[in-house]
């Protein structure tokens, strides 16, 4: 079976930034797939290349088994892409904006599908709607309505909560979810990384255009060193010997950073010697953001 | 071809819903510059033998719009897609670069004719014009459609911003326009500015469609036609070329 995404040694420069920089990766069929990176680390870029609205500079990149320059008609009907702008086409409403989209792909006679499409989004009611009477919200869905008209096995989605609602976030995940469950392959950027960590079984993150750790959610957050503890004592004065591992003051709490968690054992024993009494200790679990904070920072 | 047809039905059905913008609005225009260049000139003016002004005139400024609105049309669909960002839709689909330049140029051609068979329209109750060859009339009238729909989808990617696009409008187009002899013989011109005349493309263009009405030209309408169809054949391919290379489209 051929991967969703298959990415081998692309690259692409604008003038002297490589906003990706040799990059390999795979995506699985069926993957709910996270790229992450800070603003700048050349996700929309692989995005744009994997989806033909840039051309690399060199490398090979496949949707579906079919490349993207030589095969692009079939790997453009392989994939829907939300892309990250509001864009929006003010002449049309909803309704004829999905049916010119369908009508892109070569598919004719798509009323039943988009009427499914609309009434899953919560967008049957603005179907005869002009583009330009909607709000930012509802533009939002008719992307992701847009991306999904000709039902393509892989779905792409660059940031689609920013800027969302609590309320439509939840739906649109719901909806997503939905859709990976029935077989599509996800793959999604966003700086929400509760987000990513709740909703992706894998996860790749990109600084300065490469890939700087690839794994699952649950191996990354195992393999995270940044770990803490926050202490509540009386009398409130740290011993001078743990003042080297003080990360700062936290609501009343002092957060001391832990190399590993054997380190716990002297500071209690620190503690004990010097006669300060513990009233309270939180053990953060290390999330994804953590994790991300860590990445970005060693490599 | 469902891509093509898609592209093509959304291109018309963009400038029929501005319809006021887009038809009627060059259609006055037009009208105003009848209606003054006839009452000025109409009886001090005779381009060719036998042939009142206003009767030259009307074929001529009919071509005029024709390719002004054919340009618009590409031109201005484009950049505003680049600019608001929509165009990002037709990239993302699998419609291919010929069927993108067919398209474009086809619902500019249509916009094109609605203009000019508009004008003739309503000038047929006040003015006898003749319509010796229809068949050279609508070939020329086609093919300038087609070559502006083209220019204009180069003047609309080369565009970053509107006043780009109205610069390339208002020193290229509007001047080679109204200096190809929609208002006048080349004959009556100076001999330099006649022979800088036959430099303009759009010269061959009208001297040929005027020719389809009154069955007298400046020069031969063959010569027009095969000046016409190499100027299309270099737009077509440059264009094609800009489209398949993915300039300031895809990148």
């Amino acid at each position: 079976m051929n991967p969703a995404i298959a990415i081998h040694q692309a690259s692409k420069q604008f003038g002297s930034l490589k906003a990706v920089d040799c990059v390999d990766l795979e995506i699985a069929q069926g993957e709910f797939f996270a790229l992450l990176g800070p603003n700048g680390a050349g996700k929309t870029t692989l995005i744009n290349l994997l989806s033909g609205l840039s051309r690399p500079d060199s490398g090979r990149l496949a949707i579906m088994g079919f490349d993207v320059s030589r095969e692009y008609r079939k790997a453009r009907r392989s994939v829907g892409v939300v892309p990250q702008e509001l864009v929006f086409d003010p002449f049309f409403t909803v309704r004829e904006v999905l049916e010119v989209q369908s009508g892109y792909f070569g598919i004719s006679g798509n009323a039943a599908w988009i009427d499914e499409i609309l009434a899953r989004l919560d967008l049957s009611s603005k179907a005869d709607t002009n583009m330009r009477a909607l709000s930012g919200g509802m533009k939002r869905r008719v992307l992701v309505a847009q991306a999904l008209v000709h039902k393509p096995p892989v779905i792409i989605l660059d940031e689609p909560t920013a800027g969302v609602d609590v309320e439509l976030r939840q739906a649109l995940w719901e909806f997503i979810r939905s859709l990976n469950a029935s077989g599509h392959t996800i793959v999604l950027t966003t700086h929400y990384l509760e987000e990513a960590e709740a909703l992706c079984n894998r996860i790749a993150m990109l600084k300065a255009g490469k890939i700087v750790a690839l794994d699952t959610t649950s191996n990354l957050l195992k393999s995270c060193k940044l770990r803490h503890v926050k202490l509540q004592i009386f009398p409130d004065r740290l011993p001078d010997a743990l003042l080297p591992g003080l990360i700062g003051r936290e609501s009343g709490y002092h957060v001391l950073n832990l190399d590993e968690f054997s380190d716990l054992e002297s500071i209690l024993e620190t503690l004990r010697e010097s006669g300060a009494r513990i009233t309270d200790m939180v053990l953060p679990h290390p999330d994804l953001e953590a994790v991300f904070v860590e990445i970005m920072r060693t490599q | 071809m469902k891509g093509f047809y898609s592209l093509l039905y959304k291109e018309v059905v963009r400038f029929w819903k501005v319809g006021f913008q887009t038809v009627l609005s060059p259609l006055l225009s037009t009208m105003l510059y009848l209606l003054i260049f006839s009452h000025v000139l109409g009886d001090h003016v005779e381009a060719f033998p036998g042939v009142s002004y206003v009767s030259f005139l009307i074929p001529g400024l009919a071509m005029m719009a024709l390719l002004q609105n054919a340009f618009a049309n590409s031109s201005s669909s484009l950049i505003q897609s680049k600019i608001t960002g929509n165009i990002i839709f037709l990239l993302l689909s699998p419609v291919s670069y010929p069927e993108i330049f067919l398209a474009y140029v086809l619902a500019s051609t249509i916009r094109g004719v609605l203009v000019g068979c508009g004008i003739f329209l309503i000038t047929l109750w006040a003015v006898d014009i003749p319509l010796r060859f229809p068949l050279w009339a609508l070939v020329f009238a086609l093919l300038g459609s087609f070559i502006l729909g083209a220019t204009g989808i180069v003047a609309g990617i080369w565009a970053e911003k509107f006043d780009q696009l109205a610069s390339f409008q208002n020193f290229i187009i509007v001047p080679l326009t109204f200096l190809s002899g929609v208002f006048y013989s080349i004959h009556s011109l100076p001999p330099f500015w006649q022979k800088v005349s036959h430099l303009n493309p759009f010269f061959y263009l009208i001297d040929g469609f005027r020719y389809g009405f009154f069955g007298v030209s400046d020069i031969s309408p063959y010569f027009s036609l095969l000046v016409v169809s190499i100027c299309l054949a270099a737009v077509s391919l440059f264009t094609l070329g800009l489209l398949k290379s993915g300039y300031k489209l895809r990148n």
